[in-house]
């Protein structure tokens, strides 16, 4: 049967004189090769000119403030343990009084680390956070010389106070919707016993 | 004499300063060349289209660690590359560029020297060159240097056999003479050579791919299954020599070519072109002229060569034997008959 | 004029001095591969001295033949053989003697007869243009052309062989 009409009958029959002398196949090559002078090149010579990348590109992360600038972190882990590569450690702390424009809520993340040589920029960090504290953007990670250089602190990750970086249109509406909805837990949605008993 | 001599020197000096220039940046337009076959850019971050990079690489090569193998013999393995480069710088001392200017009476020719037997000294440098390979690979003292070594000479000597009997019949049609001046001259009143000997310029043409180490016929410093040929164990300037050599190698071969079989510095309708610009013989500026006729035709040739690097695969070891003794020597020595009796009972310019 | 020599005779004298040192130094040599070096710098030597004779074809040809080719295969089975110092065998004294007489003999014969030849009318130096290709040729197609016929049959033969021999595929 035949699928494609782009196979060929594979045969072994011999060479003719005029395939013996090899120089038709050769012109014709040289021909082929000759017609690539006038193709357009497809490169994009990067530093000066970018791709156009998608609103959702999923590039260097960013731990988000909230809008009187406290960090929106609360350190829970859930980011940590959806990440499949294992790139991010963090840890807690309590907050003192007189912290409270610094920080959201009562705990929060004393020191919050991305191994930037692990991630594999899967968002799946950026999924599971309930705070809405961390994102991707479309910004690259930068080149380094030390291994060292590329585990980025909260230093590198937290945006600064009077440079936000505009994540609104990294959600679909409906989800920044259903996420404002208070009281609900939205997390609950996919822990809670509804989707396990059906798995059970 | 003295103002002879300073003449001379003046030409030496910008005959190797052309050698190295266009080889400097025939590796520029190699890079550039093979990019625009394969729809990319090529270098373009050192200066304006990459024009930069020979300098770049050059002082690259300079840089880098310079690795001499304890074991090998010291003042060969130097001696090697030195060899290599001197023997290609040589041969482009025959090679007239452009009709002689005349001031004051004395004409003053674009060559280093004429010599009556130029092509029999062209055949024996090249000969000598093999010479530049083999005691590298030899003094490396690496089996793969050495295999690369012996695969570059015997693929050298066997196809200078076709190559001097190709160029046997070029010499019968060219009027009898060694001499590249005369040969180029010759061309300057009729039509070029091409058009009585193209069987001739193909043999010419595969030999001289052969005998510049040049893919389809690289095998000698095959990546695949050699490392890097007889270079392996060279490093810094000493490996920019060997690649340096090999493509003024290119350059002086490409120049034969277009001068044997093209007209050198001759082109079509020349004579009325300085008619009408009313310029007389042994002018300047019919010299310029010419210069720039030849040169142009050397360059189209390098390209040529480099054109054929992108497009064909390498030959196997044995297909390339076959293909310089089992097909070119018998063609050039048909060549050369069909030459032969094409000038006595046709033309009749050979007399007994 | 250089201390009452003309050039020639100043090129002439030099080179014979590289000519001779460099054989010398392929007989004493303990690396083959140097002797083998060594042989073409002496070529090369003579392809000069053909030069002050006059006979540039000759001495081109001296160096595309036995510089270029010959000593090219003597090289290639010299590497693949892998001689070098180490395996170059010890001779005992017995052999080192005979070989000097014997040597020394030839030379003492080659001298003498040398000697005798000093009254032959040779041609002078640079001024004989038989060595020019043109009359060359003309004395090999006019006063040599049956002897010169039959080697160039017996060298085609030779090729036309090799290519034979080429031709048969081993199977």
């Amino acid at each position: 049967m035949q699928l494609t009409n782009r196979s060929k009958v594979v045969s072994n029959k011999e060479q003719s004189f005029m395939e013996s002398l090899y120089l038709p196949a050769i012109a014709k090559g040289m021909l082929i090769t000759f017609s690539h002078l006038f193709k357009k090149t497809p490169t994009v010579k990067y530093p000066e000119q970018t791709r156009p990348r998608a609103a959702v590109y999923r590039g260097q992360h960013v731990l988000k403030r909230d809008e009187n600038g406290a960090e929106r972190c609360t350190s829970c882990g859930l980011c940590a343990v959806s990440c499949p590569a294992e790139a991010i450690t963090m840890e807690s702390a309590e907050r003192k009084k007189g912290e409270e424009n610094l920080y959201r809520e009562e705990k929060y993340a004393k020191t919050y680390e991305i191994n930037m040589l692990r991630c594999i920029f899967c968002g799946l960090c950026e999924e599971a956070c309930p705070k809405e504290a961390i994102f991707l953007t479309d910004r690259i990670v930068d080149t380094e010389f030390e291994r060292e250089d590329f585990i980025y602190g909260k230093d590198k990750l937290v945006e600064t106070v009077t440079e936000r970086i505009d994540v609104s249109k990294r959600q679909t509406l409906e989800v920044a919707e259903f996420k404002k909805i208070p009281g609900l837990k939205h997390n609950n949605v996919f822990e809670g016993k509804n989707l396990n008993k059906g798995k059970k | 004499m003295l103002s002879f001599i300073i003449y001379k020197a003046i030409v030496c000096v910008c005959v190797f300063g052309l050698s190295l220039g266009v080889a400097a940046y025939s590796t520029w337009w190699e890079r550039k060349f093979a990019s625009f076959l394969q729809d990319r850019v090529g270098p373009d971050r050192a200066g304006p289209f990459g024009l930069l990079q020979p300098l770049a690489d050059g002082g690259k090569m300079f840089f880098k660690e310079e690795i001499i193998p304890n074991v090998s013999n010291k003042f060969l393995f130097i001696l090697g590359p030195s060899l290599f480069m001197i023997t290609a710088l040589m041969t482009g001392a025959v090679i007239p560029w452009a009709k002689d200017i005349v001031i004051d009476g004395k004409a003053y020719s674009w060559q280093i020297t004429d010599i009556n037997i130029g092509v029999l000294y062209l055949l024996g440098v090249a000969s000598i060159g093999v010479y530049g390979i083999m005691i590298g690979g030899w003094a490396s003292n690496n089996k793969f240097a050495l295999l690369g070594a012996i695969r570059a000479s015997s693929q050298m000597i066997s196809y200078e056999i076709a190559m001097g009997i190709a160029i046997i019949a070029l010499i019968i049609t060219a009027g009898g003479t060694l001499s590249l001046r005369e040969i180029l001259a010759q061309q300057d009143a009729g039509v070029c050579n091409f058009v009585y000997q193209p069987l001739g310029f193909l043999i010419f043409f595969i030999c001289a791919l052969a005998e510049t180490n040049r893919a389809p016929f690289d095998l000698p410093e095959c990546e695949s299954e050699l490392v890097g040929g007889y270079h392996t164990e060279y490093s810094s300037m000493k490996l920019g020599l060997y690649l340096f050599a090999e493509y003024i190698n290119m350059f002086v071969s490409s120049a034969i070519m277009a001068g044997f079989y093209f007209g050198g510095y001759n082109f079509p309708f020349a004579h009325e072109l300085y008619n009408a610009l009313g310029l007389q013989e042994g002018s300047i500026w019919i010299s310029l002229i010419g210069f720039g006729a030849y040169f142009t035709k050397t360059c189209i040739f390098i390209s040529v060569f480099m054109w054929v690097r992108w497009t064909l695969p390498r030959f196997r070891y044995d297909q390339l034997m076959n293909l310089g003794w089992r097909i070119l020597l018998p063609l050039s020595l048909l060549n050369l008959a069909i030459t032969v009796a094409v000038e006595y009972f046709f033309r009749g310019t050979i007399h007994f | 004029m250089l201390l009452g020599y003309t050039i020639t005779q100043w090129l002439f004298g030099i080179l014979s001095f590289l000519a001779i040192m460099f054989a010398l130094m392929v007989v004493f040599s303990r690396n083959p591969v140097n002797s083998v070096l060594y042989l073409v710098m002496t070529f090369f030597c003579i392809a000069g001295h053909y030069l002050l004779l006059n006979a540039q074809f000759l001495a081109v040809v001296h160096i595309v033949v036995y510089a270029g080719a010959i000593m090219v295969l003597f090289l290639f089975v010299i590497m693949l053989m892998d001689l070098n110092e180490e395996s170059e065998p010890q001779r005992s004294w017995l052999n080192k003697t005979i070989a000097a007489i014997a040597g020394g003999m030839l030379l003492f014969v080659m001298v003498g007869s040398l000697k005798g030849a000093g009254d032959l009318q040779l041609n002078q130096m640079g001024h004989s243009d038989i060595g020019l290709v043109k009359n060359l040729g003309k004395v090999l197609f006019k006063e040599f052309l049956f002897p010169f016929e039959i080697a160039s049959i017996l060298l085609l033969a030779a090729l036309v062989g090799a290519i034979m021999i080429g031709k048969k595929d081993i199977k």
